[in-house]
């Protein structure tokens, strides 16, 4: 049996439907382990992405990793699990640790594709600058899946939906404040990103950037000094200090792709450079590149894509 | 307060990655190693302005050989007390986190902090496993980090947002940007981290639990194809047609 952990807290997130799809790829029944009260006309739609059973513990709110351990090492040995997956988002990297010391089973970190033939599974290493192939030495193996690496997938299928108290105790973690921007992409599950730099001249020129991104329905994204000096707030900064993304689609205007932050968006599937050097480097890792000024071509660039939009219906 | 920070050494950010031996080893030839920057820039520096607040004592640790004294210095030389090195090549995250866990044991540190991952492997995971093992609570990706007290106070990364959360010491924090700021050693600093305690720690009897079977490069990219400035639709048709990313 297979099984996933997923944080159905705030609905099912595209992450949670990626993670069960790779379980199902991998093979085997397919179990699914949540906490909190989502309704089980929600978890039962797992059923269509390969879960055959959703265990659901409603006592365990998420925020405590020592719990959702707990809560994933008993769902681990009620169905007998022989791989269990996480995403690698922030949930994901706080417990998926946890739980390898707990039942002494490897852990790959941040796969990026199902297993080879040879049993290796394939992650990121060098902040994305290569790929290593980590073997599992243990009986059972537990697997961080990078979000977007692969796209969720209906195959068809019912499943049930089951409480489960997991007896994980209580949190040692209270928690005082939430800041949460309501309605935003959060970046790492975003398939389109549009990101600006120092190139905008200042936060009041952003307007440009986010009619972009309402156009295409991307997310927003930064380089670090734009972060850093207060323009755009923190979470939006991605690169080696910031966020690590991999979107099908990265838009950077106005940022010259220093090595620290192609650290953060070289996993991206395309990658469109606008900038007025030509000799910046992030051309270099561009697939497509447009010589000239953002200030331009981010107007025309939104226009073009709103005729685009507009012909397709 | 006393506080145990992990470091790791890492190639300096603009190292040439390449393999050898049949792509399952990392071609160190000509690479520069430097102190791990989330371990250095966040953890040991946001240690030391606890200690200098508060008092108490820095020590780091890492699991490795001689080869990595010289990253143990420079982290001495920043600010810590004394170091630790368990005497053992680092072979996998829950080899080195088993190592750390083991040293710490019953040593009554208030905290335990390291970086949020490091920049060679990326995994993320030592934090998470020194914290099971001590069954010490976790917060994971910090970008503040406050004590009064026993009582910590932290700043951390959710799915899209952040959250302000307390917990009781001790605890196990991995620190990311925002809890401090870069600290460049003095001459004082480099001259005194010469005769602080080095104390090399035989490794406890621990098979990893992973390996890397090899490594290999991305496909090069094809060279950039540029779009005239005038010309977006061609752009977007682009995307659409031959990315199929819209």
């Amino acid at each position: 049996m297979n099984l996933v952990y997923i944080n159905s807290a705030n609905g099912l997130s595209k992450a949670a439907l990626e993670t069960v799809t790779y379980a199902k790829k991998l093979g085997a029944d397919v179990a699914v382990v949540t906490n909190g009260n989502a309704a089980a006309e929600l978890l039962a739609t797992l059923g269509a992405y390969g879960a055959s059973t959703v265990l659901q513990d409603a006592g365990v709110d998420g925020q405590d990793p020592s719990q959702l351990v707990k809560l994933v090492a008993a769902a681990a040995s009620k169905v007998d699990a022989s791989t269990i997956i996480f995403s690698h988002d922030l949930i994901g990297k706080a417990v998926a640790p946890r739980l390898s010391v707990r039942l002494k089973a490897g852990l790959v970190a941040g796969a990026v594709a199902l297993p080879e033939a040879d049993g290796s599974t394939k992650v990121n290493v060098f902040s994305g600058k290569a790929f290593g192939f980590v073997k599992v030495n243990s009986a059972v193996r537990i697997i961080s899946l990078l979000p977007n690496s692969i796209q969720p997938e209906q195959t068809g299928g019912n499943c049930s939906t089951e409480a489960f108290d997991s007896q994980a105790g209580s949190s040692a973690i209270t928690i005082k404040a939430t800041k949460k921007p309501e309605g935003a992409i959060p970046l790492p599950e975003a398939e389109l990103v549009v990101s600006a730099g120092r190139g905008l001249k200042g936060p009041e020129n952003w307007g440009m950037v986010e009619d972009l991104a309402a156009a295409l329905g991307a997310a927003t994204a930064c380089s670090r000094p734009v972060a850093d000096i207060g323009w755009r707030p923190h979470h939006e900064h991605v690169g080696q200090t910031g966020v690590a993304i991999r979107p099908n689609l990265y838009i950077a205007a106005g940022i010259s792709g220093a090595i620290q932050h192609l650290a953060g968006v070289n996993g991206s599937k395309v990658i469109v450079v606008i900038n007025t050097d030509a000799e910046a480097p992030f051309f270099k890792a561009a697939d497509y590149g447009i010589v000239g000024d953002a200030f331009e071509v981010l107007p025309r660039f939104t226009e073009a894509v709103k005729r685009f939009r507009a012909a397709q219906h | 307060m006393n506080i145990l920070v992990c470091i790791s050494k890492a190639p300096d950010t603009t190292s040439k990655i390449a393999f050898t031996n049949g792509n399952t080893q990392f071609d160190e030839n000509g690479v520069q190693y430097i102190v791990n920057p989330y371990d250095e820039w966040y953890a040991l520096v946001r240690a030391l302005e606890l200690k200098e607040a508060q008092g108490g004592n820095v020590t780091i640790i890492t699991v490795g050989t001689t080869a990595d004294d010289a990253v143990i210095r420079k982290a001495l030389a920043i600010g810590a007390d004394d170091a630790i090195r368990i005497d053992a090549p680092a072979t996998d995250a829950y080899f080195v986190a088993m190592q750390i866990a083991e040293y710490a044991k019953g040593k009554g540190f208030d905290l335990i902090l390291t970086g949020k991952e490091t920049i060679d492997y990326n995994g993320s995971q030592v934090a998470g496993m020194i914290a099971e093992a001590l069954e010490l609570p976790y917060i994971s990706i910090a970008t503040k980090l406050d004590v009064a007290g026993s009582t910590i106070s932290c700043e951390r990364e959710i799915v899209g947002g952040m959250q302000e959360v307390e917990l009781q010491a001790p605890a196990v924090i991995s620190c990311a940007k925002g809890m401090a700021e870069q600290r460049i050693p003095n001459m004082r600093g480099i001259m005194a981290a010469r005769t602080k305690p080095l104390n090399v720690v035989a490794p406890a009897a621990l098979e990893a639990l992973t390996t890397f079977s090899t490594y290999s490069m991305p496909a090069a990219k094809s060279s950039v194809k540029l779009i005239d400035p005038n010309n977006l639709d061609e752009l977007v048709a682009l995307l659409h047609n031959e990315a199929k990313v819209i």
